[in-house]
């Protein structure tokens, strides 16, 4: 097997031993010690690191795109939105007559809005393979409708970054609406259980954890494999020179669209894998905002490196969980300087910065 | 900017300035005030027999306060001072009253309740009072007030009225006034008993644009609970239904004009905030993401003016375009020169650092004036609508906008045409090298060029100030329409972006009956994002060799 091969390069090898450390340590430490041993992490710890996680996943996924394919997507938390929403809406079945007004069927908010049965498309969503399927069918076929009509008319560069953005915006006003039937404003919240587990206990906590490790460095191992296939080769060309590809053959939007859907399927697992952890999914992740930010963690960490996003993705909300923490204020006024500081000065991020210097060190 | 704001100032002060001399040429006409001084001392008098001569005298003498007075008398807001017996009007304040003198309306102060006494009247006295206070209000100098008098008088049934408004009719001027009497007699003929003189009155009414009609005629046309019509005469139905789809057609009419306006003026601020986006984006190919935030500074500018000058609120307003302008233009400078010179040919990297200033800015102001939204006030000569018809009024401040923005959009055109900026501007824009070659210091260019678009958008946020609440929010609110406008129109045809801007409003005024508000900008942007697979390059795409670049 290529694709598990380690050793390609010392980065990534150091990368996946920190994330299958985190992946296996803390949940086995977590299960076999006391909770009063100095080792046993913290819940909250645990869905911290198990958020983190999900959003290295989403950071990579956007790497693909952006850094290997050269499309500026400023829309890829709508993906993550999507993904997380299908997840939602399973776990909101599963709460079934415990809702604050006892219906078997309706959630909470349709019962409030005076709905009688529910919308067709939340048939099915009781069943948690069917939102499994979802949370990769509904990212996706949104990213293939979206990219076969763009890709296709050849919209590239600047404009395809605004109308992914408008995309994501349009999303997040429709969400917002209480008619379109996902909980409005207030999204889908107050879980009970997954797949008849007390979600809130530390165990399904501890394994949400290990789950997201565990997708990330399939992920992980998958996309290094897929970049350097023959299609991923082909993609980095067309990020190049876009051009050229086209005259030597190939049909540049198959593969702009394929990277594009994958990518997109990705996010959505990561935000699958993301609401069961944070216990709620609103309109908000759908707004610009969120997914500019997913492009600085890839740009912080340094882009066409796959492990590069998932340092930006795991250290810039570190640094976001510790200022906001210490002071709110100083968050944005960070992570605006971080936007100026990483385009100015770090073209290649903190990966390339790592890099350089070995380079100088080794010269 | 500077020159018309200035000019416009003068114009209003010195209307201003006619008005007050007048006011006060007219208050020290002391033979004028003889008679009002008698009869409100008769006013003051206790017995209600001199109350009414006093009412009766008022009205006689068509003194120009005697109006203001009788409407206080029969609001029960007349007074006398305990103090000197001085008459006052009051206007209740919770605690006591706001009192100005009757006859010079000059403002007193605030008193307590147990101050004044007040002047009481009979129920038959405010009968007559009312009376008197219509044929005042008749033959008052301002139409207006005449119209409103007339709308009054229409709803009461009573002989006296109408025999004031059938006199009336004789020597009214104003058209508007004139045909709202006729409009009273003709809703009086409907009810006659006489079967032609109602059908000939509902053939005329169908002619006039108001509402008391419409009501009329639907009620004349629906049936009560067992099924029949509440006219019983099928002829008069028949007309009356005539009448009503002609008047429904007018006012569908309206209503189209109406809604044209409204998207005309939402245009107009799309158009605002997307022009000064069209030269940094369209002339310089640069993406500003900070855009929306110097539209926000633009209406913290105007936030700030006000409170330095509480009492100037349209000076303020003024002030604040050229203020807005400056301020907006050196924060654009600065951005150009600290960050976007770095990056010209990246434009991938240029929105990314551009957004992170967003963010710096937008928390700057957060941490300055906090997260709350601060209202600016809106002066006077700018609130209120123009009712054109019973049908059809259009707010001012949207109609100053609109007027505001093709302003811009007409100065921005002439200085890009006209002055030495606009022409190397525009020879940057077609070819830096040559443009270069040729003498032109283009680093200075591109930097006036930002500053230039920044000060729009600065501009444009005092405009906004006018119509939406100032928070830091504020332009991100903007940002995604204005680059659709952007980018519908064309990039880099400033003429694109005016079409777009404003069919985009329209269409989203179009929309929103059918579709909601929050459907209708949703199902813009999708249109924006079809359209943009099908023209890539806008409505107006560049041609030549500028096109390639």
């Amino acid at each position: 097997m290529k694709f598990i091969a380690l050793g390609q390069d010392k980065t990534s090898t150091s990368v996946l031993i920190v994330l299958a450390a985190v992946t296996f340590i803390i949940p086995f430490c977590n299960l076999v010690l006391p909770a009063d041993s100095p080792l046993h992490f913290s819940a909250y710890t645990v869905s911290v690191l198990g958020k983190y996680l999900t959003f290295a996943l989403l950071a990579m996924s956007l790497d693909l795109v952006w850094g290997y394919c050269g499309i500026l997507a400023l829309g890829h938390g709508a993906f993550f939105a999507l993904g997380g929403y299908a997840m939602g809406m399973y776990l909101m079945r599963q709460i079934g007559a415990r809702g604050v007004y006892g219906d078997p069927l309706l959630p909470d908010f349709m019962v409030f809005l005076n709905w009688k049965e529910l919308p067709w498309y939340w048939l099915g969503f009781d069943q948690f393979w069917f939102a499994l399927l979802m949370v990769l069918l509904a990212p996706g076929a949104l990213a293939f409708v979206f990219g076969w009509l763009a890709f296709r008319s050849r919209v590239t560069g600047v404009y395809l970054s605004i109308i992914t953005q408008a995309l994501t915006y349009a999303l997040l006003l429709a969400f917002f609406r209480n008619e379109m039937g996902f909980g409005g404003n207030n999204g889908l919240t107050d879980f009970k259980e997954i797949l008849g587990f007390n979600i809130q206990s530390e165990a399904v906590r501890t394994l949400l954890l290990m789950m997201s490790g565990i997708t990330l460095i399939g992920a992980f191992l998958l996309c290094r494999w897929l970049v350097n296939t023959k299609l991923g080769r082909v993609v980095t060309a067309i990020r190049d020179q876009e051009s050229r590809v086209r005259f030597l053959g190939y049909r540049v939007e198959m593969f702009k669209l394929w990277i594009f859907v994958f990518a997109a399927m990705l996010a959505g697992i990561a935000g699958g894998l993301y609401v069961p952890q944070v216990g709620i999914i609103n309109p908000s992740e759908f707004s610009p905002l969120n997914s500019l930010e997913i492009v600085i963690w890839v740009a912080m960490g340094g882009r066409g490196t796959l492990y590069g996003a998932i340092i930006g993705g795991v250290l810039v909300n570190y640094g976001k969980t510790v200022l906001t923490g210490l002071m709110p204020e100083i968050w944005l006024f960070t992570l605006g300087a971080v936007f100026i500081v990483v385009t100015l000065l770090l073209p290649d991020g903190i990966v390339g910065l790592l890099k350089r210097r070995s380079q100088e060190q080794s010269a | 900017m500077k020159v018309n704001s200035f000019k416009r100032y003068c114009w209003l002060s010195a209307v201003l300035m006619l008005v007050f001399s007048l006011a006060i040429h007219g208050d020290q006409d002391l033979s004028a005030q003889q008679p009002l001084l008698d009869a409100l001392n008769n006013l003051k008098q206790g017995s209600m027999t001199d109350r009414e001569q006093a009412i009766t005298q008022l009205s006689e003498i068509k003194h120009k306060r005697s109006l203001g007075i009788l409407q206080a008398l029969l609001d029960g807001r007349l007074f006398t001072l305990k103090s000197d017996a001085r008459l006052v009007i009051g206007i209740d304040n919770n605690q006591g009253y706001d009192i100005s003198d009757a006859v010079s309306s000059a403002p007193l102060g605030a008193v307590e309740q147990e101050a004044v006494n007040k002047i009481n009247l009979t129920n038959k006295l405010r009968v007559s009072l009312r009376k008197i206070i219509g044929q005042l209000e008749l033959s008052a100098d301002d139409p207006a007030i005449r119209l409103a008098a007339v709308k009054a008088m229409s709803n009461e049934d009573d002989e006296n009225a109408l025999a004031l408004l059938k006199a009336r009719a004789g020597i009214e001027k104003d058209e508007a006034v004139r045909q709202a009497i006729k409009v009273v007699f003709l809703m009086r003929d409907m009810s006659s008993s006489d079967k032609t003189v109602r059908m000939e009155a509902i053939d005329a009414l169908k002619e006039h644009n108001s509402l008391d009609v419409v009501n009329r005629l639907n009620v004349m046309l629906e049936k009560d609970d067992s099924g029949n019509y509440l006219e019983t005469d099928a002829d008069i139905r028949n007309v009356a239904k005539a009448a009503l789809i002609k008047i429904n057609t007018r006012l569908q009419f309206y209503s189209t004009i109406e809604t044209v306006f409204f998207g005309l003026s939402l245009g107009a601020v799309l158009v605002l905030a997307a022009i000064g986006l069209a030269i940094t984006f369209g002339v310089m190919g640069v993406i500003n993401m900070a855009h929306g935030e110097l539209m926000m500074l633009g209406a913290y500018t105007t936030y700030v003016i006000q409170q330095l000058m509480p009492n100037h609120l349209g000076l303020s307003v003024l002030l604040a375009i050229p203020a807005a302008f400056v301020i907006s233009a050196l924060v654009g400078i600065a951005i150009e020169r600290g960050i976007i010179r770095f990056l010209y040919g990246r434009p991938l990297e240029t929105l990314l650092a551009t957004f992170g200033v967003s963010l710096i800015l937008q928390q700057s102001v957060r941490s300055i004036f906090s997260p709350l939204n601060r209202s600016v006030a809106t002066p006077e000569w700018m609130s209120g609508s123009w009712q054109i018809n019973d049908f059809l009024s259009l707010t001012w401040n949207r109609f100053f906008i609109l007027v505001f923005c093709l302003l811009v959009f007409v100065m921005l055109l002439q200085i890009l045409k006209h002055t030495r900026l606009g022409l190397e501007v525009r020879a940057v824009a077609q070819n830096r090298n040559m443009a270069k070659a040729m003498g032109i210091p283009t680093a200075k260019v591109d930097a006036m060029t930002f500053g230039l678009g920044s000060g729009i958008a600065g501009v444009a946020g005092v405009a906004l100030s006018q119509i939406t609440n100032v928070g830091p929010n504020l332009g991100q609110a903007y940002i995604v329409d204005s680059f659709m406008v952007v980018v519908f129109g064309g990039v880099g045809n400033l003429l694109g972006t005016l079409v777009a801007g404003f069919s985009l409003g329209i269409a989203n005024k179009f929309l929103e009956p059918f579709a909601g508000a929050v459907l209708a900008k949703i199902l813009v942007l999708v249109f924006i994002i079809l359209f943009i697979q099908k023209r890539p390059r806008g409505l107006f795409p560049q041609k030549g060799r500028a096109a390639d670049s």
